[in-house]
């Protein structure tokens, strides 16, 4: 009797997973159709799913439009660069609320999570002025520096939950054997938390990857990543549908695939120390 | 050389003293045992020689200098831990070589150290393992290869043993003791095991509380206890400590008396009693006593086989030239 209750809950709560994914999925899964339709075919009620001519002329007017490849590399240099400094100053930071805690570092911590509840459009206006007035307005390196702070918080907790699991007495003994802080950071403490690393860069890169608001309110041409791409072709000439889901699949797909690879990596490290 | 010298040391965590002030020599080349009970303030102790953790107040001097401020890294000391400590993602033998590296050593050298190293602590055949394949023995001889290469003033060992079982445990004190014969390094040991403290040390400190209850020979602390603490914390089985009317005819507040100084008999004997519980083990046999005299059960040393059984009665008869005898304040008299 309990055998084939828990068979049922079983299949009840795997139909129930799925129809969850498939839920989250769908809206990307009807972009990528959209994109191989024709803009009539796009707009059709009701609406066609598998059932139409598949045409590849959408991403040629995209590509024939714009710079993909520009917009693209824009996008590459701000997620790896933001993650990448983002990491550098947080792996420290990291490391000594792990290891020499003080009273406030819950509170440090905390506060800084709390930053993260900031409605960014409060601080748009003061932020795009100081970026007019030290001239990095639509520069990779203005992106870089703003997505590095945004996203900073969650490194930092991230990286410190790793860090939490390594047992201190390594990172003693590492001491006693004559390490450098330095040398205790690079031999010791970042091998024995690369996964941690690795899962908090691969988030980071996604999060950043995805990041609209600031990427699109702080570049006009110059430094617009993906996300000002897809933009490009929402309003101003109407609705063309399947042009703008073709957009949004390109924008899409590096990150897409790159999840993809990644997921197992990235479920482990968001679940580490959850489960022992 | 490793002369270590504690000079009014102490510590506070949180403005509570774990550690009051304490004066304290370990001569170089000794093997020192701080043994208590666990929360005595043994591994701090040796933490803050290590300079793993700051003192509040007092000096340290290791071989005449001031040390009190050092980093770790700079006091020459090595040190052994309980959990081994080892790097995981390290084979035996970077483990090893990292002292070495992290000392600028050429890489012959390093080698040909590691080398000498693993072939002392037979660990020749392991040396390309990472430690996460080896048993616990062979860890804690790697940390100890790992604490040797760096040719330290002193070593620091703070309950090496604890994680390994008991054949094994028997097995490393001996290498350990073996160790210290051939290197003649001053070592500091930490133990809540009082018969590792007394196979291995030259000299034990009897810590509680933070204080040095007695420092000296482990003969010493056996025949000699300073106080009701210590003579009950050394020697396995404990010290019978004894109060009431028996003790104040002796004009004392408590009398010690080891097991192994009391003789047993059906016929007569001082004090009479009733047998309890007995554990034989073969070379000897130990009797739980509920005597008349005193409130607690008395536990006696036979030799031997000896077959008195449970519920029977018999006489104890304790030898008065290994009689203690304790103060109000728990000090010893004679």
């Amino acid at each position: 009797m309990a055998r084939s209750n828990s068979m049922q809950l079983k299949m009840l709560t795997t139909v129930a997973a799925w129809s969850i994914g498939l839920m989250i999925f769908f809206p990307i899964l009807w972009t990528i159709l959209t994109s191989f339709k024709t803009e009539a075919q796009a707009i059709a009620s009701p609406p066609l799913f598998l059932n139409f001519d598949w045409t590849l002329e959408n991403y040629q007017v995209v590509q024939e439009r714009s710079n993909y490849m520009r917009f693209l590399w824009n996008s590459v240099f701000i997620a790896g660069g933001s993650t990448l400094l983002g990491v550098l100053i947080a792996v420290p930071a990291a490391w000594s609320m792990a290891f020499v805690p003080s009273k406030r570092t819950k509170d440090i911590l905390l506060w800084m999570l709390s930053t993260k509840m900031l409605p960014a459009v409060g601080v748009l206006y003061p932020l795009y002025l100081i970026f007019i007035e030290l001239g990095v307005l639509d520069t990779r390196l203005g992106l870089i520096v703003v997505l590095m702070l945004i996203n900073l918080p969650i490194i930092v907790w991230m990286l410190y939950t790793y860090f939490k699991e390594i047992p201190g007495e390594i990172l003693e003994a590492a001491r006693m054997d004559g390490a450098t802080l330095k040398s205790e950071i690079f031999y010791v403490l970042m091998p024995m938390a690369v996964p941690g690393i690795a899962s908090t860069i691969l988030l980071n890169v996604i999060l950043a990857w995805n990041e609209a608001f600031w990427t699109l309110n702080l570049t006009a041409a110059k430094a617009a990543p993906l996300t000002a791409f897809i933009a490009s072709y929402s309003s101003p000439e109407g609705l063309f549908y399947a042009k703008l889901s073709a957009a949004s699949t390109m924008a899409i797909a590096p990150i897409l695939i790159l999840g993809w690879f990644s997921q197992k990596q990235l479920v482990r490290g968001l679940t580490f120390g959850a489960v022992k | 050389m490793g002369r270590i010298v504690l000079d009014q040391v102490n510590k506070s965590f949180d403005g509570v003293e774990v550690i009051p002030p304490l004066d304290l020599t370990i001569e170089d080349g000794e093997f020192t045992v701080f043994v208590g009970p666990s929360g005595c303030g043994k591994s701090t102790l040796l933490r803050l020689i290590a300079g793993l953790e700051d003192v509040t107040g007092g000096q340290i001097h290791i071989d005449g200098k001031d040390s009190t401020q050092l980093a770790p890294a700079k006091r020459k000391l090595a040190m052994v831990f309980q959990s081994y400590a080892l790097y995981p993602h390290m084979s035996v033998r970077n483990n090893i070589a990292f002292p070495l590296k992290m000392a600028k050593l050429g890489r012959d050298k390093i080698n040909s150290k590691v080398m000498a190293a693993a072939e002392v602590l037979n660990l020749t055949d392991y040396l390309e393992r990472r430690p996460g394949l080896l048993s616990g023995g062979q860890r804690q001889r790697v940390a100890i290869g790992r604490a040797i290469v760096r040719e330290p003033k002193a070593f620091l060992f703070d309950e090496p043993l604890s994680n390994l079982d008991a054949a094994l445990r028997v097995e490393m004190r001996l290498e350990i003791g073996e160790l210290h014969k051939r290197l003649a390094t001053t070592m500091v040991y930490v133990t809540h095991d009082q018969v590792e403290a007394m196979t291995m040390a030259d000299r034990i400190v009897v810590l509680k509380a933070g204080n040095i209850e007695q420092v000296g020979s482990p003969l010493e602390l056996y025949s000699k206890p300073k106080n009701v603490f210590v003579a009950g914390f050394i020697g396995s089985p404990s010290m019978n400590l004894l109060e009431g009317p028996e003790a104040v005819k002796l004009g004392a507040k408590t009398i010690g008396i080891r097991p192994e100084h009391l003789s047993i008999s059906d016929q007569e004997g001082v004090w009479s009693g009733i047998i309890g519980v007995s554990e034989h083990l073969g070379s000897d046999t130990f009797f739980h006593v509920k005597c008349d005299a005193f409130p607690e059960p008395i536990t006696v040393r036979a030799s031997g086989e000896v077959s008195l059984h449970y519920g029977e009665k018999v006489f104890l008869t304790p030898n008065h030239a290994h009689l203690h005898l304790f103060s109000d304040d728990g000090l010893r008299i004679a």
